[in-house]
């Protein structure tokens, strides 16, 4: 079974990742294996748009994936207190983003953010916009699952208690949803990091996410740097994650 | 404070959970809502809390009508199966919580949960997190919990089911010590376990299939059960078909001498007898049959034996050499220890 395992897993999951760390490093590769090493990539990459683009990406996935989780949240609250048919059409309106190609998500956008009175286009407003719609359906999806495994007898024994529905909420369902809710917003933000089909149709030229920087090199045929940026993003999405993770625990009932 | 059922009825769609119950909690009255699960039982009881709606009828708490209040105002206190402490806070947060969401003043909160902690021997695990504690513990806290905001009714649903044999009859005696302790709480308790029910009750209301089927007190409905469903739930009691006939009743072609008074001579009737108070061997009122089943409990031996297709259970001390199966017997009980119940009132 094990054998098996890592028989398919290594080849198509594992080793691609290590053919672009080790490509970030290499000074050329035309043989089986690189011809050298070098850092050179690394360096040519600090002093270019890079570090602004990786700032662009962070704070892109950090608003998006705050924004999604509280209208996740919100909703899923909301869809929890509807009858049964209501609740199936919220379930459809937020599998939408999900089911229809990002790229049409991000031509609809531009479309409809390009006039006034909602003038989003060529403003970085609607890269933020467009990652919060993409990933708020993921959001919405984990944090409904969680509240529907919530034991009603906690709300219910609150209430009886005196509770009103808002302290309830606030002082018993968001915190044993605690957990659900940083996972949600850790899944929201590592999508929006690597979120690049919607990106790419809406992109202002001041808001440039580093997918489209790796794109970019690679349609250059700057194989290496983009390589680098790759890593950069993986290193920049699993380090947030981590840190995401590491709240977590803490925070589960300490 | 009492709690009025007044012919409430709960629907879930077409299914009737709760068929127009009348029943009246008495101020500082424990009152035992005992029945099989389906009963309609712990329907009645989320009925008083508001956690379900009547189709009709009007719940009243202390003569208000509370049937249209939202649950967090009724000021009930209640205790569920599962305990259902908050993971996340600990014992005194758990139990200051109802304070808390009364904004009661701060040093007011401190007293009351200690108060609350003491009532229940639970002073000493004040910061703990429930998971540190075990299901006897957890229960202690989720009582303190309710007693903490000083409800003048207590909803207690299967409050000791989830607990061990040994463990459960602790918690009879402190629940009943703590009834002692405020005896102006007036308590509902639903469970299917006829010993609580007997043991912490001051009435018994006996429900099944969404009905009340009997109310009264333990010795009321043990002793003089009104209905056979009653006299079975109720101590098991053997249920015998019989005819009156003058100032006896015949089972099959024994004449057995009960009181009759009350059914009309040549009706059909049922007559039931507790197993405890049948004895083996011969007697008045002697039945002869064949040992069917003999069962070792300890103290006693239960044996059941067939009579012309009926089996009867008697409870007898332990023996020192048990009846073999098969055996020819006889069982036979006082008269004063049968009660005859005339048909038709058997489930009202």
């Amino acid at each position: 079974m094990w054998t098996v395992f890592f028989a398919l897993f290594l080849p198509v999951f594992a080793l691609p990742f290590l053919v672009i760390l080790v490509a970030s490093f290499a000074s050329g590769w035309s043989g089986a294996f690189p011809s050298g090493m070098t850092l050179g990539h690394y360096q040519e990459i600090a002093h270019g748009d890079s570090p602004h683009a990786l700032v662009t990406s962070l704070v892109t996935a950090l608003v998006a994936s705050l924004a999604a989780l509280a209208v996740g949240t919100w909703a899923a609250l909301a869809a929890q207190a509807l009858r049964r048919r209501g609740r199936r059409v919220m379930d459809a309106l937020f599998m939408l983003p999900v089911a229809v190609p990002s790229v049409v998500v991000g031509l609809s956008l531009l479309v409809a953010f390009s006039k006034p009175p909602l003038l989003l286009n060529g403003t970085p407003a609607i890269v933020i916009v467009a990652h919060t719609v993409l990933v708020t359906a993921f959001a919405y999806q984990s944090v409904g699952a969680a509240l529907a495994r919530l034991d009603p007898a906690y709300e219910q024994s609150a209430a009886s208690l005196g509770a009103r529905p808002s302290y309830v909420l606030w002082r018993v369902k968001l915190p044993l949803l605690l957990p659900s809710l940083t996972a949600a917003a850790a899944l929201c933000f590592a999508l929006s990091m690597g979120e690049l089909s919607a990106t790419m149709m809406l992109y202002p030229p001041n808001w440039v996410p580093l997918p489209v920087s790796v794109f970019g090199a690679t349609d250059r045929g700057a194989l290496f740097s983009g390589a680098a940026l790759a890593v950069v993003l993986m290193a920049a999405t699993l380090a947030v994650l981590l840190a995401v993770s590491r709240i977590r625990t803490k925070a589960t009932y300490r | 404070m009492g709690i009025r059922f007044d012919s409430v009825t709960v629907r879930y769609g077409d299914n009737t959970v709760l068929d127009s119950l009348d029943l009246t909690v008495e101020p500082g009255e424990v009152m035992a809502l005992l029945g099989p699960s389906g009963s309609g039982k712990t329907t009645a009881l989320r009925a008083v809390a508001g956690f379900v709606t009547p189709a009709s009828g009007r719940v009243l708490i202390g003569g208000r009508d509370v049937t249209a209040l939202p649950p967090y105002r009724r000021g009930i206190g209640m205790v569920v199966q599962q305990y259902a402490l908050f993971p996340h806070l600990r014992v005194e947060q758990n139990v200051a919580f109802g304070l808390k969401a009364r904004k009661v003043p701060r040093a007011r909160i401190t007293e009351r949960v200690t108060e609350a902690l003491r009532m229940t021997g639970m002073e000493g695990y004040a910061r703990r997190y429930p998971r540190e504690l075990s299901g006897g513990q957890q229960q202690r806290v989720a009582i303190a919990r309710a007693l903490a905001i000083r409800p003048e009714v207590l909803l207690l649903d299967e409050p000791l089911s989830a607990l061990d044999a040994q463990l459960r009859s602790g918690m009879l005696a402190e629940l009943a010590r703590l009834h002692r302790e405020l005896p102006d709480v007036s308590i509902l308790y639903v469970t299917h376990d006829q010993i609580e029910a007997l043991t912490l009750a001051d009435r018994i209301a006996v429900m099944d299939r969404a009905r009340l089927r009997d109310c009264g007190t333990p010795q009321d409905l043990y002793r003089r059960p009104r209905t056979e469903f009653t006299a079975s739930f109720v101590g098991n009691a053997n249920l015998l078909p019989v005819t009156v006939d003058g100032g006896a009743v015949r089972f099959g072609a024994t004449e057995l001498k009960v009181p009759v008074d009350g059914v009309a001579p040549g009706a059909t009737a049922t007559l039931c007898v507790r197993p405890h108070l049948v004895g083996l061997g011969e007697g008045p009122n002697a039945l002869r049959g064949t040992v069917a089943e003999v069962q070792w409990r300890g103290a006693t031996h239960r044996v059941l034996v067939d009579v012309d297709g009926h089996q009867i259970k008697a409870d007898v001390r332990e023996l020192r050499t048990p009846p073999a199966l098969g055996e020819p017997v006889s069982v036979h009980f006082a008269a004063e220890d049968a009660v005859l119940l005339a048909a038709g009132v058997a489930d009202g």
